[in-house]
């Protein structure tokens, strides 16, 4: 047993420090952007750089950046997932119902977890067995689970959510939100999975060469599955993030998500032809992009020239890979 | 004496992320000449073809046409200068017909801006018979076999009238007879003034097509001589840097009383082949010829799942394989090497350690994950092994030359350990070298005790490395030919249906 741990932790750390070097010069480019941008804001505005503004920067960009993630292995893979927005307010709908119904808090959690990685499930069938292409098949679902939230919801908010599953988005460890915490072991979770998994290996496979990756013997209906139970289970925490942090169960919560999730990932490096992407990249992505929002509104800037800026960015970002692409080549 | 040079390529260099491709080769070309070019597998062979083509832009160097310098930027201003080029990666757009790829951004219309389609199929129709190709102009690309695609670019970059005509490996998707019509219209081309540039790894062709040959080593320019000055064994030598040994390497041939690996018995799959039965022992390389299109690639993918048969069974070690998906057969130890490699065979935008691993994760990881040390390690072995030539295992695939993308297939199966190996077509585009280190290879599998099934197109190396040989013609057995009888005449006449020595094989198989 203790043989296995030792032989087990060291090729992950040999592995980790290979892939960090070779994934730089992208990454840090990125970072490096982020880096600039927050001086600048810095400079502009005397309030970006607060602790207040700065935690609730991170509150909110949790949300979003932890159904990015889910996004990132679903456009790995070669997919897309339009209906995230929709599973997250399915989720955390569901969720505060059952709350407000007298079930255990936990108990609650799980189930609208489970929820969101079962319509997941139900976008990976529709696709792999109906054979319906991943933007048509999410398509559906984007529509179908924001009417089935309307539904249970009567359209109505859901109030009345206990107190320590209200309070959780308020708690601050060490002077970060919770929410952020949740993020980060979701980012961590999901560095190993991607680098270091067999899933991962075969997210990237299928979506380099899905007819490759069959005939080396990969399961692609149970890979697929997995893609878009992956995206609906993060959809799922999302939601229920967010509607701790609302303090209600908003049925109308986490439209237009999916977009900033795919911006958020395009940005960081994903390519929609699938077989790339890191997770890094997609978060630092995230918070540019929630870092543009928020520095927009504190600088007074009309939020719908903020929304063309951002989706300048999205294309310029393809472009400049694309470019240097392009030169290697 | 000075001749006219059609093309002059002066000092041209070109380097790659971790590869100087070309270091200061000059290369010429006159009017009517055949002129090979050779190397190893990352010779810079290609490369230097893509900057005539104005696919790739030179770090350095000139290129004059008709003595005169000019700047090739983009492969239309090729096109203008009638420069043609036969990839080794066919480009037609597989969606249209043949002849609206002869005619591709350039539809004749009549007055009402409708396309005249008689006149495009019509011309098209007259130029292929013309050629000898059969085939409809009407019908679409993606129908056609890989080598009729083949004879089709080729049939379209003369009918563009090039002055310059190059061909990479035309020949890897060709049977012998689609050979020697390449070569007829290659000769045709030469006596009409065409300059022509040649590649192949088939040294045969060199001396059969050429008069002059330039060897590239490591992206230099070895030597360039007329082709009678020079004999083949110094050819390679010059390639490799090295005197090859005997070409096909095998300790021993088998004589097929041992054990019985791989049995498949009336394997069926209608239209495209019906009742296949055969053994392979361990320790033999069992053949299948056949001309192309007549049903080998479709058998061996059944066998190994990737097509599920209509009937018929597989059985590895007396185990029944319940054919359904290529899972199933990897996990009885068959490994399949497929013909079209970047389609099914590689991940070409990943790296070289990810492809190598890619049918052995399973193996190599602990509650689903991965053994980092592990994945490193097989792939430095199998790059060192089978000299495979990236700067280092993380390179995409994609940017690994032709010859070593098929070495990174390969070592995938040798990676999992395989006991049954399906080779299709497994040394198109691989360099001499390459080759005498797979058929080592093959000859170490087979000592270890595996089986190996191995198709080609290509006579001397199926008659070389096979033990016995089935003839496959439009999906039936024609026979089986041991060894000792193996002729390329009795193989060719099997193959085009003169000779019927059918059904019985399948007993005695
Ligand atoms: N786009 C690219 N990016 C990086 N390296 C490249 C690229 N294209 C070619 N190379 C490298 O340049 C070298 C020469 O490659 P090239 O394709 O010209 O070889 P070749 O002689 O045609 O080989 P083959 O016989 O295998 O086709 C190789 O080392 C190859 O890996
Ligand atoms: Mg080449």
């Amino acid at each position: 047993m203790v043989e296995k741990t030792k032989s087990e932790s060291k090729p992950g750390s040999a592995g980790l420090g290979r892939r960090v070097i070779a994934a730089l010069p992208k990454e840090a480019t990125l970072i490096l952007i982020f880096v600039v941008f927050c001086i600048v804001l810095s400079i502009l505005t005397p309030r970006f750089f607060t602790v207040q503004n700065l935690r609730n920067l991170v509150r909110q960009t949790a949300t979003i950046g932890v159904v990015s993630l889910g996004m990132t292995y679903v456009i790995i893979s070669g997919g897309i997932d339009l209906s995230v927005g929709s599973v997250l307010a399915f989720a955390g709908i569901s969720g505060a119902l059952l709350m407000v119904g007298g079930t255990p808090i936990v108990l609650a959690v799980i189930v609208a977890l489970a929820l969101g990685a079962l319509l997941g499930l139900v976008n990976g069938i529709a696709i792999h067995e109906g054979r319906v292409p991943p933007f048509v098949a999410t398509l559906g679902m984007m529509t179908a689970a924001r009417g089935l939230t309307m539904l249970v919801s009567g359209a109505r908010m859901v109030t009345g959510l206990p107190r320590p599953f209200v309070q959780f988005a308020q708690i601050t460890i060490v002077g970060l939100p919770a929410l952020f915490f949740v993020w980060l072991l979701l980012i961590i979770a999901s560095i190993m999975v991607t680098q270091f998994s067999r899933f991962g290996r075969n997210v990237f496979a299928i979506g380099s060469n899905r007819e490759a990756a069959r005939l080396s013997g990969i399961n692609i209906r149970l890979n697929t599955y997995g893609v878009y139970m992956v995206s609906g289970f993060m959809a799922a925490v999302g939601g229920l993030m967010m509607t701790s942090r609302l303090a209600n169960g908003v049925p109308t919560a986490g439209q237009m998500y999916e977009l900033d999730a795919i911006a958020a990932a395009v940005v960081g490096g994903a390519s929609l032809m699938g077989g790339e992407g890191t997770i890094i990249g997609t978060v630092v992505g995230a918070m540019i992009i929630a870092t543009i929002r928020n520095g927009g509104n504190l600088l007074g800037v009309n939020p719908f020239v903020l929304q063309v800026l951002i989706g300048v960015l999205v294309v310029v970002a393809v472009m400049i890979d694309q470019m240097n692409k392009g030169r290697s080549e | 004496m000075s001749v006219k040079h059609l093309v002059q390529m002066k000092k041209i260099s070109k380097g790659f992320p971790g590869v100087q491709a070309l270091d200061q080769v000059d290369f010429d070309l006159e009017p009517g000449q055949v002129h090979g070019l050779v190397g190893e597998n990352g010779a810079g062979k290609s490369t230097l073809i893509k900057i005539l083509m104005g696919a790739y832009k030179a770090d350095a160097g000139q290129i004059l046409l008709d003595g005169e310098e000019v700047e090739i930027r983009n492969p239309i201003e090729a096109k203008r200068l009638k420069l043609g080029a036969v990839y080794q990666d066919i480009t037609l757009a597989p969606e249209l017909s043949v002849g609206e790829n002869f005619f591709l951004g350039k539809l004749p219309r009549s007055l009402t801006g409708l396309v005249k389609w008689a006149k495009v199929h019509g011309e098209t129709q007259t130029f292929l018979d013309e050629l000898g190709i059969q085939v409809s102009s009407r019908s679409p690309v993606r129908r056609l076999s890989p080598a009729q695609q083949e004879m089709v670019t080729i049939a379209k970059i003369v009918y563009e009238g090039s002055r310059v005509v190059v061909f990479d490996e035309p020949t890897a998707l060709l049977a012998n007879e689609e050979t020697e019509q390449l070569f007829d219209i290659i000769r045709r081309l030469r006596d009409a003034g065409t300059g022509i540039i040649y590649i192949s790894h088939r040294l045969e062709e060199i001396f059969e097509i050429c008069d002059t040959v330039t060897v590239l080593k490591d992206g230099r320019r070895v030597v360039t001589c007329p082709v009678e000055e020079i004999d083949s064994d110094t050819l390679v030598n010059r390639m490799v840097g090295r005197n090859l040994e005997d070409m096909f390497v095998r300790q021993t041939y088998q004589s097929a009383e041992d054990e019985v690996l791989l049995e498949v018995s009336a394997l069926t799959r209608q239209p495209v082949f019906e009742d296949i039965s055969f053994r392979v022992h361990r320790g033999e390389v069992f053949g299948l010829f056949g001309l192309v299109g007549s049903g080998r690639t479709e058998i061996v993918r059944s066998l190994f799942g990737a097509e599920k048969p209509d009937s018929g069974s597989v059985s590895v070690e007396g185990a029944a394989v319940h054919i359904t998906t290529p899972a199933a057969g990897i996990r009885h130890g068959i490994g399949l090497v497929p013909e079209n490699r970047k389609e099914a065979g590689l991940a070409t935008g990943l790296a070289v350690d990810f492809n190598i691993n890619l049918a052995s994760y399973d193996n190599i990881s602990r509650l689903g994950f991965i053994d980092g040390l592990a994945e490193r390690r097989r792939a430095d072995k199998y790059v060192k092994d089978l000299r495979i030539k990236t700067p280092t295992v993380r390179q995409a695939v994609k940017k690994l030359s032709g010859g070593n993308q098929q070495k990174v297939v390969i070592s995938k199966w040798l990676c999992r350990q395989s006991k049954v190996f399906i080779f299709d077509e497994p040394t198109t585009g691989v360099d001499v070298g390459a080759k005498v280190e797979i058929y080592r290879l093959l000859d170490e599998l087979l000592q270890r005790g595996a089986a190996i099934v191995f198709i080609s197109s290509y006579l001397p190396e199926i008659m070389g490395i096979a033990d016995r040989i089935l003839v496959i013609r439009e999906g039936r057995s024609m026979g089986l030919v041991e060894r000792a009888q193996f002729s390329e005449e009795r193989l060719l006449r099997l193959a085009s249906g003169l000779e019927a020595e059918a059904r019985t094989a399948n007993s005695t198989a």
